[in-house]
């Protein structure tokens, strides 16, 4: 009951606002500019559209999209225009007060194709003016696209007043385009119009000029012509450019993944087809600590993932350890039969977690330092991307010299290099093995952490991995980390640069062919170990 | 003494294996078809296609085996040759259906038919005749391991390299075919097979049929098996894989014996395929994951690694296994099994079942041998003593 009373009052406090915002247009032209809708004449429907989307009315808006979408209603009889309103409800167009209903007579002013046209075009115009610099930015771009000379004293004014700068450049590109279309324009004015898309510089405004057509001024038909050949060449180097920096974001995913690896195959030779799985845990354990973190800590999100590193690489280590001791070591000297126990025991490890966390995908989140993109020239850069290449040549640049310059990477390097004089010189090469394991397999775990921000958690993610970082070891050389380094960027950009020519999986496939053809030519690789040892 | 015993232990073991395929694969399709359903010892038409279906791996195991197990050549890429096999007798299956499609359209499968294709692609021509189909289930995939060998082993690409490249082939070949533009029917495969030289793949004769012949390719497989390597070529083979280095500076050519037996192998592969896919029914690029390679050569290892009867008894053992494991409650169990029999078979049981096993009756023969010539050097102690006492 109570409620009842407070709606009826809120709808009448609503009305009257609506009122009293309308008194000042009442007589005005503004009036009589709605009037118009009432000829159900095409030709003054349209002079209607322009005069509203320039009045800067507040139903300018209203009533435009509700012509938009067939829900402006007018009566002959009376010349009144309504408003029908998404829920059922009605305001008279002009006052913006709200009726108790739309008479039996009224019908919906009708639209045509150019009609319509000119009301997508003042609708963009309306929202020219919006105080979001951002939705401005949309509707210039929208303008410059559509280029409808009705919205062109909006686009000026807008213009005038706009002080974001690009925002600014957004609208005098539209300006530009809107020039540039205009019949009536004189040749400088499409000159400079052209020299202003030229400078934009994209594939939107390179469609545009194209569109321009023949039947323009020879001077102009020129310029656009130059124009158009510039920004071809212009788009096909940030296009190469484009390639090369996706390319450098696969490499440095390879580089991520293939890296571990590179110790486990590479410096010990142990083939370890369960290291995709070591990167799965790492991703999972990153799940974890975030699922922790929003249950607990919700502050400390953005820190996730520094948490979750650490973890990562000691979680994965230990299990790396763990396999050591308990299978591979008995397996030395036995290559192959190493490989089949490491796929059986990538097999336990996926079932395992599909048990735990099941088969789905887990939702990982990005922190907000990793979210959102940049422009660079014409391409967009990610943030996540760009964190994981950084990150991947940290990893490396660690990893290398904790392998030149602590202990450990010295026992690494000698037992690697003759384990039977490391022996005799005192360092228990079993330690050893299992330490170096357990490091391969840390680093794996760390890539967990970083793949995770890109792809899908789910039990198979090691999987998609595995051939990939086998490929990135053999084409880079075994035993040398800067083999890995060069193998895993020459294999991504290799890779991106195909794919635009041969598809994303001809492109995949080619890149096989070729190792497999490569490893023909260099059996050991890119930087193959040279002397007796290799042959053992 | 020794070496002749072991050849005729072998050889005994030998006879038996194929007797006893002969055996199943008189009896199980006649039981199938003679006796009245649901006779006790009435073999089920699903059960006659289940067990067809592990012959054809058997067949798969043999010709993992025989590079595996006597050249030491761990090819992880052998499903792609059982799958072209089968891609190719998939293709003379799709080609019998004719007009009987979906779309009826009397030349082109019914997928293609969905695709837009607007004429036969030119690698299908030859298909609708059933001798072709055959020669190319041997010849497609002994080709490629023809040419991938020759590159392979010319440049001595050798141990886990070559066992990662043969993995890369097949994985390649998995995206190749799953794609729909490549002509075979994209990620569904080739499916909705109708006949087989005029006969219906789905009835029980014909399935009885495929299975004897199954049995009988295993077989004469095992045969050429045996005869490989137990020639003077197998010898070779065997001191390649114990010592290639050694064996090339001795004056053999090594490439060629390993390319010999690869080529060879594909083919035992590909009839394998050819045989697998009308039984089954379908042909598509899951066939060429890089898994299924893998866990072929997991079958030879629980069954004995060079010892080919082995190779076929493992892959039956697994299949069995799985097959039982995964239509249980014990589903979700079935991958820590199969993982856990990789890692314990290649920790304690290096040779496998029938491999372990001929060691052991082989230390038994021997202790039998000692016992009793200490026995007869006793008797003969116990005769001369008397000797000495006088």
């Amino acid at each position: 009951m109570f409620r009842n009373v407070l709606d009826r009052l809120r709808a009448l406090a609503l009305a009257a606002v609506l009122i009293v915002f309308a008194l000042p247009a009442l007589a005005g032209p503004f009036e009589d500019a709605v009037g118009k809708f009432a000829t159900d004449d095409f030709s003054d429907t349209e002079d209607a559209v322009g005069e509203i989307a320039g009045s800067g009315n507040p139903l300018a808006f209203p009533i435009i999209s509700a012509l938009q979408d067939e829900r402006l209603m007018f009566d002959a009889d009376s010349k009144k225009v309504y408003i029908k309103q998404r829920d059922g409800k009605a305001i008279d167009a002009a006052t913006g007060a709200s009726v108790d209903g739309i008479p039996d007579s009224a019908s919906v002013v009708r639209l045509n194709n150019r009609l319509r046209r000119s009301v997508e075009a003042a609708l963009g115009g309306l929202t020219l003016l919006s105080p979001d610099a951002a939705t401005r930015i949309t509707a210039a771009q929208s303008v410059f696209k559509s280029h409808e000379e009705a919205a062109l004293p909006t686009v000026e004014s807008a213009l005038a007043k706009e002080t974001n700068r690009t925002a600014k450049q957004a609208l005098s590109e539209a300006r530009a385009a809107i020039v540039l279309f205009k019949p009536d324009a004189s040749d400088n004015d499409k000159l400079e119009a052209i020299a202003t898309i030229r400078a934009r510089g994209d594939q939107e405004a390179m469609a545009l000029l194209t569109s321009v057509g023949t039947d323009q001024p020879p001077l102009v038909a020129r310029a656009a012509a130059a124009a158009i050949s510039s920004i071809q060449s212009n788009l096909a180097l940030w296009s190469m450019v484009q390639n090369a920096w996706y390319g450098l974001s696969l490499g440095s995913v390879l580089l991520l993944a293939a890296i571990g690896l590179a110790i486990t195959f590479g410096v010990m030779g142990v083939i370890n087809m369960a290291h995709g799985e070591m990167v799965m845990l790492g991703a999972y354990t990153t799940f974890v600590v975030q699922e922790v973190i929003r249950t607990r800590y919700p502050g400390l999100f953005d820190y996730s993932l520094l948490i979750a590193v650490p973890l990562a690489f000691l979680f994965a280590g230990a299990v790396g350890v763990l396999i050591e001791r308990s299978i591979i070591r008995f397996l030395y000297g036995r290559p192959l039969e190493t490989l089949l126990a490491t796929w059986g025991l990538s097999l336990v490890l996926q079932q395992a977690v599909r048990t735990v966390f099941g088969p789905t995908n887990r939702e990982v989140g990005n922190p907000s330092w990793m979210s959102g993109a940049f422009e660079l020239g014409q391409i967009t850069i990610t943030y996540n991307r760009l964190w994981i290449l950084c990150f991947t040549l940290a990893v490396f640049a660690i990893l290398l010299l904790m392998l030149r310059f602590t202990a450990l990477g010295l026992q690494m390097r000698a037992v690697t290099q003759n384990r039977r004089m490391a022996a005799s010189m005192g360092i228990a090469t079993s330690r050893v093995d299992a330490l170096t394991f357990g490091l391969g397999s840390g680093i794996a775990g760390i890539a967990g952490v970083a793949l995770s921000q890109i792809d899908n958690v789910s039990p198979n993610l090691g999987q998609s991995y595995i051939i990939d970082s086998f490929m990135v070891v053999v084409f880079g050389g075994v035993g040398n980390l800067w083999g890995t380094l060069v193998g895993a960027f020459s294999l991504g950009i290799a890779n991106k640069f195909l794919e635009p020519v041969a598809g994303a999986v001809l492109g995949k496939i080619a890149i096989l062919v070729l190792i497999i053809l490569f490893i023909q030519k260099r059996p050991r690789g890119l930087f193959a170990l040279k002397g007796r040892a290799v042959e053992a | 003494m020794m070496e002749h015993l072991l050849t005729r232990s072998l050889d005994r073991a030998a006879t038996t294996f194929i007797l006893v395929v002969a055996g199943c694969g008189i009896l199980i399709p006649l039981s199938n078809l003679l006796l009245p359903a649901g006779s006790m010892f009435q073999v089920p038409t699903y059960l006659v296609a289940l067990w067809g279906k592990y012959v054809c791996y058997a067949i798969l195991a043999l010709s993992i085996d025989l590079i595996w197990g006597y050249c030491g050549i761990l090819s992880l890429g052998h499903g792609a040759f059982f799958a072209l096999g089968g891609y190719a007798m998939g293709m003379y299956l799709m080609r019998q259906i004719g007009s009987r499609g979906v779309y009826g359209n009397p030349i082109l499968p019914d997928f293609m038919v969905f695709l837009n294709y607007p004429k036969l692609p030119w690698y299908w021509h030859g298909f609708d005749m059933f001798w072709f189909a055959a020669l190319m289930v041997l010849l497609v995939p002994g080709l490629l391991a023809f040419c991938f060998g020759w590159l392979a082993f010319r440049s001595r690409v050798t141990g886990v390299y070559l066992s990662i490249i043969t993995q890369a082939m097949t994985y390649a070949l998995l995206l190749a075919f799953f794609r729909n533009d490549f002509g075979f029917g994209g990620n569904n495969g080739l499916t909705d097979f109708k006949d087989i030289l005029g006969f219906n793949v789905q009835a029980e004769g014909t399935r009885a049929a495929l299975f004897a012949l199954s049995c009988l390719t295993l077989i004469v497989a095992f045969v050429v098996c045996r005869a490989v390597v137990t020639s003077k070529l197998g010898k070779v083979l065997i001191a390649i894989r114990d010592a290639e280095s050694r064996t090339r500076f001795i004056g053999y050519r090594v490439e060629s014996y390993k390319l010999f037996v690869f080529t060879l192998s594909a083919c035992m592969a590909g009839v394998a395929g050819a045989l697998y896919v009308p039984q089954v029914g379908i042909i598509n690029p899951s066939e060429f994951a890089p898994g299924n390679s893998i866990e072929a050569v997991i079958w030879v290892a629980v069954g004995g690694r060079g010892t080919l009867v082995g190779a076929a008894l493992g892959a039956i053992v697994v299949n069995y296994a799985k097959t039982f494991f995964t239509s249980g409650l014990l589903a979700p169990y079935w991958l820590f099994m199969l993982g856990a029999l990789f890692i314990l078979v290649t920790l304690l049981l290096p040779r496998g079942i029938v491999g372990t096993y001929n060691d052991w009756m082989q230390s038994f023969r021997a202790q039998r041998a000692t016992a009793a010539a200490e026995a007869s050097a006793a008797r003969e102690d116990g005769i001369s003593e008397p000797k000495m006492a006088e």
